[in-house]
């Protein structure tokens, strides 16, 4: 199954390599990995996407709340919440092209966040579904390059993940 | 009062207590060996390579429940000591290692002898710090100790980069009373819910194992250990870094369990069907194959790491907690209970395992005309009167000092269950010397294990640390050969360790001294001698029967119950 993580953490230097070094040294998934500071600058947050078994997902929580630097941990998959990627795509926009590319992002509800004669760079942002829907229905051909954030979450209601 | 960055080093370590230091000196340390020389309160213990003092820190650590301490220069004096911190932590051994690191101007810059401590010892430490600013230094030395002790030990690294120790700069000092870490609480209770219902499991057992681990040493938790199984009368095995916890003379141990444990233990195991696991990790050479581990048992887990629990096997009632707090409150739960354990069951229990004991699965040949190393290990508890703290290395000589002492009490028993790690033996058992001069200090070894280390008997001549090395030397890697024997058709392939040194002449040469013996008659009689020798290193080398295997044994992913029982044994 998948989960998303959400980890609070010390700010501190070598923090994230302490997260990356368990997943590789423990042989988990690690399918995407976004960090950066909070609102208190003396804490960043975390946030993975892991696949695994039951058994592999517990333990993979528990080995993360044994480093030292982590301050608190929530599986967001447990309970409601949100989620959202960010990407940047830059497809090619010449003649014919330039039509077709604005009128998928139109369809999206995507941004053309910056025009040359010959591109469009697009932002988008919406579930990795979303993300995922957009790029297959862009002419492959048509694609430059591709930038995603990797998703980012928060639980819904009145509990947020804070000390 | 203001202290340079190397004077807050020294003056840390008083303050958090230490007493001894295992180190080797280096260029990025030197102003911290300045600060060492120039006060008598931490003693300084110079090794002979910095992995001795990694183990001998930890030898300390481990025979006295305090934390061990070691100072290193940087480079190879840090990569030299990962062995030994890998060893600690695969353990959950305290232990506080500074390493010093180049200036920080010069981080990154492929400095002579820089390496990044910190990224190399990350996956075998507890934690590692590297500080950057001296006004960090006393907090961080005193976070290093509180980590390194509190909750599961660990070793913790803290590398100091040669700037931050600077003479020249003083700055005012004082000593964290308490630390206190929003992102580290560890556990100081068990859930007295859990406790409840696990007493209620026991107390209706019929076929009830205590499987006790090193976790009741690192707590001192044995008083309470025997105080649950003596008011419940459960049967108690142990892994081999529990030995001594719960006392191997009392009629209610069942020996060592796992892949060299006794049949009685893992039989016991096998038919269990109620575990009571204490302080123990489920190690693959406890459990062999998962799918055939007490397959009958309801499975109660204490342990202070929730990462501990159904790692590798699903636990039905898991307490997070230190074992001697969740043992004193299930000892007070049993006594108030109504129900009492079942009698009659496990009576009909105990008419079963000692079925079992009567296999006598450590049989050996005491008739031999070659020493056996298993006589030998029953001999040194015979001379030692069972009393004293014995080391080892990593091999047969191991096992059988594990099935052949009898530890009768907690932290006399000192190797390398985790890392199996060779070369343990020696610097461990000086640092136990260290830590208990007047008592008796044996390290049982192999020939191939102890010339690892064995530069360290300088270290024991310079300091006075008179341990007796019984060297059981069968010629072979005794533990591979074994191996090779059974899983390779005997094909010895680079087990022989041919071109021994003449160890008496050797151990003389370091100012030591040496005796071979050969005869089993002459065993005791030479044993008593050395032991007689209070102030003396004495080096055994006691010639052994090669071909000598551990028994029983069970294969490596076999079940509890298909183990190898010595050639000749009682049993069909
Ligand atoms: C050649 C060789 C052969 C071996 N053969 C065997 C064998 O036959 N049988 C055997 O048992 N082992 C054997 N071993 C050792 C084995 O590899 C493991 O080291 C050992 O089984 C682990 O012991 P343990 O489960 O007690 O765990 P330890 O490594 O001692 O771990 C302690 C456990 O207690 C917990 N703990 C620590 N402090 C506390 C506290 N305060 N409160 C609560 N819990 C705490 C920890 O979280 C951990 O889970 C062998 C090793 C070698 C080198
Ligand atoms: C550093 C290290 N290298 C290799 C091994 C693998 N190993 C385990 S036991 C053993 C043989 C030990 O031989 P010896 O010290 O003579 O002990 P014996 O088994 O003969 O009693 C070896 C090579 C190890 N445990 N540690
Ligand atoms: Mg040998």
């Amino acid at each position: 199954m998948r989960h998303i993580i959400s980890i609070l953490m010390e700010n501190e230097a070598g923090a994230l390599s302490r997260v990356a070094g368990l997943f590789s040294a423990r042989g988990y998934n690690i399918e995407t990995l976004t960090v950066a500071p909070t609102e208190d600058p003396s804490l960043s947050r975390l946030t993975l996407v892991t696949r695994g078994s039951d058994d592999i997902i517990e333990q993979i929580k528990k080995q993360l709340n044994k480093l030292i630097d982590v301050v608190k941990l929530l599986d967001l998959s447990e309970g409601p919440h949100v989620e959202r990627e960010m990407m940047l795509i830059k497809v090619k926009a010449e003649k014919t092209g330039r039509e077709e590319a604005k009128r998928m992002a139109d369809i999206f509800r995507a941004n053309i966040i910056d025009v040359t004669d010959v591109s469009y760079v697009i932002e988008l942002t919406g579930s990795s579904r979303k993300l995922d829907a957009f790029i297959s229905a862009i002419d492959e051909a048509n694609i430059v390059e591709v930038v995603r954030s990797g998703p980012t979450g928060i639980a819904r209601g009145a509990k947020g993940l804070t000390l | 009062m203001e202290l340079s960055g190397a004077e807050i080093v020294v003056q840390c370590l008083k303050d958090a207590g230490v007493e001894y230091v295992f180190g080797y000196p280096g260029g990025a340390v030197l102003h911290i060996y300045d600060a060492i020389f120039k006060q008598e309160d931490v003693r300084h213990i110079l090794v002979r390579h910095e992995q001795g003092a990694a183990h001998a820190a930890d030898g300390y650590a481990r025979a006295t429940g305090k934390p061990g301490v070691v100072l290193v220069t940087s480079g190879p004096g840090a990569t030299n000591a990962v062995t030994g911190i890998a060893t600690a932590y695969m353990d959950s051994i305290p232990m506080v290692v500074l390493t010093g690191q180049v200036p920080t101007p010069f981080i990154g810059s492929d400095a002579f002898q820089e390496v990044d401590t910190v990224g190399i010892t990350r996956p075998c430490v507890k934690h590692n710090f590297l500080v950057k600013d001296v006004h960090d230094l006393a907090e961080t030395m005193a976070k290093a100790f509180y980590i390194a002790t509190s909750g599961r030990p660990g070793p913790v690294v803290v590398d100091i980069p040669k700037d931050v120790t600077d003479p020249n700069i003083k700055i005012p000092y004082s000593y964290p009373k308490r630390i206190k870490m929003r992102s580290y609480n560890p556990v100081t209770k068990g859930h007295p819910g859990q406790i409840k219902r696990a007493v209620d499991v026991i107390l209706n057992a019929e076929r009830p194992v205590v499987y006790a681990g090193g976790g009741v040493i690192l707590d001192d938790a044995s008083k309470y250990l025997i105080e649950l199984a003596k008011l419940t009368n459960m049967p108690v095995t142990h892994t081999l870094m529990g030995l001594g916890a719960f006392p191997a003379s009392d009629r209610q141990f069942i020996g060592m369990l796992g892949m060299h444990g006794t049949y009685e233990a893992n039989m016991s195991m096998h038919e269990a069907d109620v575990l009571v696991a204490v302080g123990a990790r489920f190690d693959d050479r406890v459990t062999g194959k998962i799918e055939q581990f007490c397959p009958d048992a309801t499975i109660i887990h204490i342990d202070i790491d929730p990462s501990s629990i159904s790692k590798n096997v699903r636990v039905d009632i898991p307490i997070v907690g230190p074992v001697r707090a969740v043992l004193r409150d299930m000892v007070k739960v049993v006594e108030g209970h109504k129900k009492k354990p079942k009698k009659d069951a496990l009576k009909a229990w105990w008419a079963r395992i000692d079925g079992w004991r009567a296999v006598n699965c450590l049989k050996y040949d005491r008739n031999s005309a070659l020493i056996k190393p298993q006589y030998a290990v029953e001999t040194l508890h015979k001379v030692t009167k069972g009393d004293a703290y014995v080391c080892s290395d990593v091999g047969q000589h191991q096992m059988f000092a594990a099935q052949f002492y009898g530890f009768d009490k907690p932290r006399r028993w000192i190797n390398s269950g985790g890392l199996g790690t060779m070369g343990f033996g020696l610097p461990a058992a000086m640092g136990v010397k260290i830590a208990h001069p007047k008592a008796e200090v044996a390290l049982v070894t192999g020939e191939a294990s102890i010339q690892m280390c064995i530069q360290e008997l300088a270290t024991c001549k310079q300091h006075d640390l008179p341990v007796k090395i019984m060297l059981l030397n069968n010629g072979y890697m005794g533990m591979v050969r074994q191996w090779q024997e059974f899983f390779y058709d005997s094909r010895y392939s680079h087990s022989y360790v041919d071109a021994l040194p003449d160890f008496v002449h050797l151990a003389e040469s370091f100012g030591h001294v040496g005796m071979k013996i050969e005869k089993p008659g002459d065993l005791e009689g030479a044993m008593k001698e050395a032991f007689g020798m209070k102030d003396r290193l004495v080096f055994m080398d006691v010639i052994v029967d090669p071909a000598e295997n551990v028994y029983p044994m069970i294969e490596a992913g076999k079940g509890h119950h298909e183990m190898y029982l010595p050639p000749d044994s009682e049993l069909v």
